[in-house]
């Protein structure tokens, strides 16, 4: 096994804070294609009775990535450069939408990791939270290691950036 | 806060309007960006091909994140959709490199009817006539 399964139960956060702004909403929307008024438009948002615009549901799965990709990048991890991860499941539960104004924080816990055939996956669990304390969205992550069953371990990993992961 | 569609409207086996979703290279590069997910298989032609794919495919999170526009779409108020969740991503959406893209075809059916106003949306999508997905429903908190 390539990953370092230790890392079952383990915790990384509350991150640093995230501030959402309009813009960001705006430029999500657009980039999942959909335009619907209530992510753009503060006057259509209060036409169904939002305060302000609200980001799209999918929004606050952006922040893994914003928020370092932990564990991705913990050379303790075992992840490299190849072979490649793909997502294999993917849950998203709000408590309300997100938006403007929310300042927010991700606390990630690895819930399982193991064997499937040749491939080896992890479960991860993203608690999303403003720094008050509310909680606003779960995101659970399941990940696929292709192929990276039959591998040793070889600790510590380079260190990678997003981009080469 | 605002569905358009009431619960007492809807009975399991409902089917939403469907949607075609178009997915095109440059819609790829915008999401990777949005995202922060510069996960080389989304963008880069020669390293999708080295890991064994046909060519440069489609976020799984970006096709869910557009499939569940069917459902908010239909209900009127995006904040209605409560929860969404893929069991498996089963098949990659192959994206080429020209003008047309992929389409995604998105059905929903009701599948089950909850308390509290909510209703279970089965969502299917098909590209080139196969699953792409398995398992993926969203709840909706209708009026």
């Amino acid at each position: 096994m390539a990953l370092n399964h230790d890392f079952i139960g383990r915790t990384h956060g509350p991150s640093e804070v995230y501030e959402v702004s309009r813009e960001k909403i705006r430029d999500y929307a657009i980039a999942t294609g959909d335009t619907h008024p209530v992510y753009l438009d503060p006057e259509a948002a209060r036409a169904l009775g939002h305060p302000d615009v609200i980001a799209p549901p999918s929004f606050a799965v952006m922040l893994f990535f914003r928020f370092g990709g932990w564990p991705l990048y913990d050379p303790e991890f075992g992840k490299r450069k190849e072979p490649v991860c793909v997502h294999r499941a993917q849950r998203v539960e709000h408590r309300r939408p997100i938006g403007p104004g929310d300042r927010l924080v991700q606390t990630t816990t690895v819930d399982d990791m193991s064997v499937m055939g040749e491939h080896e996956q992890w479960v991860m669990t993203h608690r999303i939270s403003t720094v008050d304390g509310e909680h606003v969205c779960t995101v659970v992550n399941t990940i696929l290691s292709r192929g990276t069953a039959d591998l040793p371990r070889q600790a510590p990993a380079p260190v990678l950036q997003p981009q080469e992961a | 806060m605002a569905a358009k569609v009431a619960h007492d409207d809807i009975e399991v086996g409902t089917e939403i309007p469907a949607q075609d979703i178009t997915v095109r290279r440059v819609d790829l590069l915008r999401y990777c960006g949005a995202c922060s997910d510069f996960t080389a298989t989304h963008w880069n032609e020669r390293i999708a091909k080295a890991v064994g794919l046909p060519d440069v495919i489609a976020h799984g999170t970006y096709t869910i994140a557009a499939a569940v526009r069917v459902v908010t779409d239909w209900a009127g108020d995006p904040s209605a959709l409560v929860e969404y969740s893929v069991r498996r991503f089963t098949r990659p959406v192959v994206v080429p490199d020209d003008d047309a893209g992929a389409t995604v075809r998105i059905t929903g059916v009701v599948e089950r009817k909850l308390d509290d106003r909510r209703a279970v949306i089965r969502l299917r999508a098909r590209f080139e006539g196969l699953e792409v997905m398995s398992g993926a429903r969203a709840v909706v908190r209708l009026a």
